[in-house]
């Protein structure tokens, strides 16, 4: 192996510090030649060895009576019952996607598709959360229609139906966007599969696409913040090739069904340096690969390019010695490239050899396992209290609450976001049983009479202004979500997008976040089975707001017993459970009209919170309520009017009188109290409902009925009602919340 | 005067649509074609007399829109 | 009834349409790989949806040389029963077997949606169990389902009671504001001269349940099932 003079500026290069390289000296005990240095380089970047978060991660609950297969696989498994697993995770690809939006946010849906089916899982559903800037940014719509164009053409491609999501527009995230990508899969218990290389002698064997010079250091880059400079990264942008992907899904589970397979995993940051040394370190064997036998697309590549290329559509497996034919008999079947590249080892080291010649050799577990940790310093930022301060007192009530509403429904982040979902297969593979623009979506399990709900959500200003309560907000309302539709949450998987983890603020909101992730998990009794850090989300020194996104899945034991949260029928009554509270600080509305992004965000109590869930799910069980809402962006009063128009047989009115209770109008219809939940149920069952609710210790009460063709919010006990009721056509309420994103995209 | 530009891929750059139509030769018995590779043309009338003043017009109308200068690259004949 | 499902690579549909027949109508169904030929004794072919080879060059183009398609062609041509959705449709016009072409939505986008449609014609196999004039709703999901002939070609299977649905308002007004995708004559499914190949765009298996919450779509499978004389057995699933 010829060495080189390692430099400062080829560490630099490489994203290591003076330790770090220090470190590698130490455990190769010589200087690494340059292919040693890419795969240090890779394995030891944040995107890959969560160095920064780590020691905060393993504070999360992983366990459970139904948890299969908690984080550190590809993805995490959930027992449903049947013999049968719900495999999921989420991940991010952000920094591809603002560079390339199309291909970034495709090959982001390509990854994670892949992280599910090498499970042994067929993908079943997508969902996506994604953050923009304001839409009245040409680069943002430029960002929004490539994005949604890349989602959909990935996901239709492959004939997995995109369900549901969520956007947020922000100017916080104009030069950082997030695209985070849920999927679920469905699996056998007894057939899940998992990234090891086991058994000495057996096959190493690579299929799917050819290798080219594609992404190389996407890993490093997706550690990397981005300056006026990241024009200059674009070589590395990866394209996907969703029809590949198909094949390779479709010959992944026919080999799967057969009893060849020791071990997969797809190659995805890091490409094959990754998933090389991590099934290795999982089983503490080694591997030794020939690369002159991988595929390749253009000649002369180096091993340092081959190892580090991010290629799409990529997988290695280790297959039962002497089982080669019938597995590349199938990956033929299927027209993907495949090739016996190596063998399993005892050594314990990934050995890379070209054309018989050693060119690198690295103890696996020093790449997988053995990368730095640190344990950064945090500090709350000097502006904390001044964000949380805020002066209500000075902010006028409301004086039009029509033109409030209105203007609330048509922000583009609670305005129908069906522009988007109709360019995303919603309902290939005949599952969609709820579709998109409900709380969330829900998908039969065929061969079964259960459902599973699924929902993404986070609120990012919630998470700035108090990273603790946001964190515990975002379990808390998806967890809601899923409530609303009568599921029951099983299982978490988190993405946790924060900014550079060296500056002390940064750290801060992490670890805080990560506590709140931890007890309302803990006190919902969900664990969190999988997930995905994404960290250096700044531009300019300019750091998003943390947002820990979460993807939740919950269980519905009998399918035909869920809600959706639209009104059904004119002469049902109208109920609130929970209680509303003075809770404005960090609301949609304060930003909307106020122009502030300040104040505590809406107190959470987890009992409460745990009792008003449990009492949505009973009574959905029990065939009593005829739609069910959550409460969250924009209060009661836009929740009340989503129950009105967001239904897909046309628009039903209500009339509402809600108590004000020494309550500013505004907090009444805006405030973003928790822990609350619109039901419309059938006037003979209004008793029940009630009296079910008293029994569990949930507040609730009457506040209306369905019907008529306008939708009117009176308010009592105020001298001053006339500027605070709200009483609008629904069809106008409809058509401001349905239209305002296409008219912002000029596309109406 | 007319702008007659192609768009394709740059080189290195995957073309999935290559690939499967390449396969798909293959399959037909054109055994002989290889590295088939997709790209878009198109034509603009330019009302511009002046050759050098089109050529700079064209060359900027693929740089901000008609090629995504991040995975493709562009040529033309001005005509 | 036996019923041939045939997998292209890209085929993202051909379990739905296993499924509707198999579990959901209880008949027997084959599955057929693209290079294979058909084996004997099927009574029907569905070409079903998806993204054969991509929708790589044109929609369709590169499928209809697969090698199972010299077979579709030969059962049709003997009468044999041919259902072609979304991209079995896009198939059908590329091989030939059905007249016209698809062009890209007028919206450039694809759009997933329900949309309703027409019955034009309900004295075919395929929609013996709709009444004449009968709307139905069933989604479609497309990017190129923009239908386009000549007007020659248009005038001839008008003329034969070839254009078997329209999509249009829920009222069953034929309007523009009801055409997805700029489809001519807002033509949503036609079918051959013989009366035995079908392709339509919008998915009838997506609509086929009442757990899905729709069953318009299941009327076109049960009516394939009455032109065999066949009925649909008791589904051995709980809530389809």
């Amino acid at each position: 192996m010829k060495s080189l003079v390692i430099t400062q500026a080829i560490l630099e290069q490489h994203k290591l510090s003076e330790e770090e390289y220090k470190k590698i000296l130490e455990i190769l005990g010589r200087e690494p030649n340059w292919t040693e240095l890419g795969m240090f380089s890779a394995m030891w970047s944040e995107h890959c060895s969560y160095k920064s978060s780590r020691i905060h991660l393993k504070k999360l609950p992983t366990t459970g009576p139904r948890v299969v297969q908690g984080p550190g696989e590809n993805a995490g498994a959930v027992d449903i019952g049947d013999g049968l697993c719900a495999v999921f995770k989420m991940e991010s690809h952000n920094h591809p996607s603002f560079i390339e939006p199309y291909q970034g946010a495709a090959t982001g849906v390509g990854g994670i598709l892949r992280d599910i089916f090498t499970m042994g899982a067929r993908p079943i559903a997508l969902l996506n959360s994604l953050r923009f800037g304001g839409l009245d940014n040409a680069n943002t719509r430029h960002l929004l229609k490539g994005v949604v164009s890349g989602i959909a053409g990935y996901g239709n491609c492959m004939g997995v139906p995109t369900v549901g999501g969520e956007i947020v527009f922000n100017d916080i995230y104009a030069l950082n966007p997030l695209v985070n990508v849920f999927c679920l899969g469905i699996a056998r218990k007894d057939k899940i599969f998992l990234g090891k290389a086991a058994g000495v002698g057996n096959p190493v064997i690579y299929f799917g696409s050819k290798t080219g010079r594609d992404g190389i250091h996407g890993a490093t880059m997706a550690s990397d913040s981005f300056d006026e400079q990241a024009a200059q990264k674009r070589p590395t942008v990866q394209v996907g090739d969703p029809f590949t992907e198909k094949l390779l899904l479709e010959a992944c589970l026919e080999l799967m069904a057969g009893d060849c397979l020791v071990g997969i995993q797809d190659m995805g940051a890091a490409g094959l340096t990754s998933s090389a040394c991590e099934m290795a370190s999982r089983e503490g064997t080694g591997v030794e690969l020939e690369l002159a036998d991988v595929p390749r697309r253009e000649p002369g590549m180096t091993p340092y390019e081959i190892m580090l290329s991010e290629s799409q559509e990529r997988m290695l497996m280790v297959a039962k010695a002497g089982r080669e034919d019938e597995v590349i008999k199938i990956c033929r079947k299927w027209d993907l490239d495949v090739a016996v590249i190596g063998r399993v080892t005892d050594t314990g080291k990934v050995v890379l050899k070209e054309n018989g010649q050693i060119v690198a050799e690295i103890p696996a577990k020093a790449l997988a396992d053995d990368g730095p940790r640190y344990d950064r310093p945090s500090a709350p930022p000097a502006y904390q209290e001044m964000l949380q301060s805020l002066n209500y007192d000075a902010l006028p009530d409301v004086k039009d609450a029509n033109a409030t509403l209105l203007e609330l429904l048509g922000a583009p982040t609670i305005a129908s976001k069906r522009w988007v979902y109709e360019q995303y297969d919603h309902m290939v593979r005949t599952n969609t049983m709820v579709r998109p623009g409900s709380d969330a979506a829900v998908l039969r399990v065929k061969g079964t009479n259960k459902a599973l709900a699924l929902s993404v959500d986070c609120n990012g200003r919630y998470c700035l202004l108090n990273p603790y309560e946001g964190a515990k907000i975002a379990i808390a309302e998806c967890a809601r979500n899923l409530a609303c539709a009568g599921a029951e949450p099983i299982g978490v998987t988190d993405c946790l997008n924060f900014g550079n983890p060296q500056r002390p603020e940064v750290m801060w909101q992490f670890v805080l976040a990560i506590e709140g992730l931890k007890d309302a998990c803990e006190a919902l009794s969900v664990p969190i089975v999988s997930g995905n850090v994404s960290l250096y989300n700044e531009t300019n020194d300019l750091s998003i707001y943390p947002t820990p996104m979460i993807g939740m899945v919950g269980l519905i034991e009998a399918a035909d017993r869920t809600a959706t949260q639209w009104f059904k029928q004119a002469g049902d009554v109208i109920i609130l459970l929970g209680r509303t509270r003075e809770d404005l600080g960090g609301t949609e509305y304060l930003k909307i009209v106020h122009h502030r992004e300040q104040g505590s965000p809406p107190l959470l109590n987890l009992e409460d919170e745990r009792a008003v869930q449990a009492c949505t799910i009973g009574l959905i069980r029990e065939g009593l309520v005829q739609s069910a809402h959550d409460c969250s962006d924009g209060g009661l009063a836009v929740a009340l009017a989503e129950c009105c128009v967001s239904g897909p047989n046309g628009t039903v009115g209500a009339v509402v009188q809600l108590p004000l209770d020494g309550l500013r109008r505004d907090a009444l219809l805006f405030g973003e109290s928790q822990s609350r939940v619109v039901l419309s149920v059938k006037q003979e069952q209004v008793d029940n409902v009630l009296n079910a609710a008293r029994n569990a210790g949930v507040p609730a009460s009457r506040i209306g009925v369905v019907g008529g063709s306008r939708l009117v919010i009176r308010v009592d006990g105020d001298q001053r009602v006339a500027g605070c009721t709200i009483d609008l056509e629904v069809t106008s309420v409809q058509e401001r919340w349905a239209l305002a994103i296409p008219r912002a995209l000029g596309q109406d | 005067m007319k702008a007659k530009i192609h768009v394709t891929l740059k080189q290195g750059i995957l073309d999935p649509q290559g690939k499967a139509i390449e396969h798909a030769l293959d399959s037909l018995g054109f055994k002989n074609a290889a590295n088939v590779r997709v790209g878009k043309y198109m034509e603009v009338d330019v009302n511009e007399t002046d050759s050098a003043k089109a050529d700079a017009q064209v060359k900027q109308m693929c740089e901000k829109l008609l090629a995504n200068t991040v995975i493709e690259e562009y040529r033309y004949e001005l005509q | 009834m036996n019923i041939g499902v045939v997998v292209f690579p890209g085929s993202n549909c051909d379990h739905d349409c296993e499924y509707i027949f198999k579990d959901v109508l209880g008949q027997s169904v084959k599955m057929i790989w693209h290079k294979d030929t058909l084996p004997a004794g099927l009574d029907a072919v569905v070409l079903p949806g998806g993204f054969s080879y991509g929708d790589y060059l044109r929609t369709g183009a590169i499928a209809r040389f697969s090698p199972v398609m010299g077979a579709v062609k030969t059962f049709a041509r003997d009468g044999g029963l041919v259902i072609g959705i979304c991209n079995g449709f896009q198939i059908l016009l590329e091989a030939g077997l059905l007249p016209g072409v698809m062009l890209r939505n007028t919206s450039l986008n694809f759009i997933c949606k329900d949309v309703y449609v027409k019955v034009e014609n309900a004295a075919t196999r395929f929609t013996n169990r709709c009444e004449s004039g009968q709307v139905l709703k069933i989604p479609i999901a497309h990017a190129d389902g923009n239908y386009y002939t000549d007007p020659v070609t248009l005038g001839g299977i008008k003329a034969n009671a070839q254009v078997i649905f329209r999509y249009c308002t829920a009222e069953g007004k034929i309007t523009p504001e009801a055409n997805p995708n700029g489809s001519l004559d807002n033509i949503a499914g036609i079918m051959n001269a013989d009366g035995n190949v079908l392709g339509m765009m919008p998915h009838p298996e997506r609509s086929a349940e009442t757990l899905l919450g729709n069953e318009d779509g299941r009327l076109i499978f049960l009516s394939m099932l009455s032109a065999f004389g066949k009925s649909e057995q008791p589904s051995r699933l709980v809530g389809v």
